[in-house]
């Protein structure tokens, strides 16, 4: 079972990403954007960072790495993805999941623990939790909040395909307090807060190594 | 021939701009009244070598709609075209 975590030029998530995945158990590696396929991976993980500066909008300029046509094909093919943070960000920019991420509502970035409710059991990445289930991870970014328009919405929420939300505080002013989504194929899933920065009680919470667990035996299966 | 084409971003008006109400709140907070509404959004400048002027305006449009602007949340105004010396 095989993990590729994607770099992109920015990227500063990568290692803490590649290591909670290894965690898991995993056969862990790197592939650098520029590369055109993900080395035989069965998870694609795009980390956090900030790739290319953030410049134009955040995820606008990786989208066009070469890295991104097989990723894209990895999803298409009904195989997991997961972006967080910024990765999150290009697979919005790429039309890999619905919405936007834009300037928090505060304007300020927002680096600190916040509390998720996991809303659905029914992805790859969320399958070894419970749904309604509470989670502590740390969120750090300028560009948090989640946009899209109310049919969208509506739709991502008679869908289930809401996969975590805020409770008790927004800290981005994200629409119906999403945190996370995934797509129609539900293989896909996106979320801000940092799961890699809770894999273990050593760095204060280790309610996120399930998101790495559980992508391993979804490959598997 | 070249072409200098400007491009105007701005956020929809249905996406809430907190950088245009900050920088509202600064205005009224120099004393400027009868600001009703800010909104911030960018420019973009692109220099287009292009057989026309018609030409470079297709060619700056496939780049708002690719690139430049973000469909979800922005529009996009191309404000000129003029060529260069």
């Amino acid at each position: 079972m095989k993990i590729a975590v994607v770099r992109f030029p920015g990227s500063n998530c990568d290692a803490d990403a590649l290591a909670a995945a290894a965690a898991s158990g995993a056969d862990a590696y790197y592939v650098w954007h520029r590369s055109t396929d993900l080395a035989g991976a069965d998870v694609a993980i795009l980390p956090g960072g900030f790739s290319y500066g953030d410049y134009l909008r955040p995820g606008a300029i990786a989208r066009f790495s070469p890295v991104m046509r097989a990723v894209a094909a990895h999803a298409a093919a009904g195989r997991p993805v997961l972006g967080i943070c910024n990765g999150f960000q290009i697979l919005c920019e790429a039309q890999l999941l619905p919405g936007a991420l834009v300037r928090n509502g505060g304007l300020s970035f927002v680096c600190r623990p916040v509390r998720l409710r996991v809303e659905t059991d029914a992805t790859p990445f969320t399958a070894r939790y419970r749904v309604g289930q509470q989670l502590s991870m740390p969120v750090a970014h300028g560009d948090g909040r989640y946009v899209a328009d109310d049919a969208t919405l509506d739709r991502l929420e008679r869908e289930e395909r809401v996969v975590f939300r805020y409770v008790g505080g927004n800290p981005n002013g994200a629409m119906r307090d999403i945190a996370g989504i995934t797509n129609e194929g539900r293989n896909v899933v996106g979320l801000m807060p940092h799961p890699e920065r809770a894999s273990e009680a050593l760095l204060g919470s280790s309610d996120g190594a399930a998101v790495f667990a559980l992508a391993a035996a979804a490959a598997v299966a | 021939m070249r072409f200098r084409a400007r491009v105007r971003v701005m956020p929809r008006p249905s996406i809430l701009d907190p950088q245009g109400q900050a920088v509202a709140r600064a205005l009224g907070e120099l004393g400027f009244s009868g600001v009703a509404g800010v909104r911030v959004g960018r420019t973009v400048e692109l220099e287009l070598e292009a057989a026309s002027a018609e030409a470079a305006r297709a060619g700056a449009l496939k780049m708002c709609e690719r690139l430049l602007a973000n469909p979800v949340t922005e529009d996009f105004a191309l404000d000129a075209v003029e060529a260069q010396p």
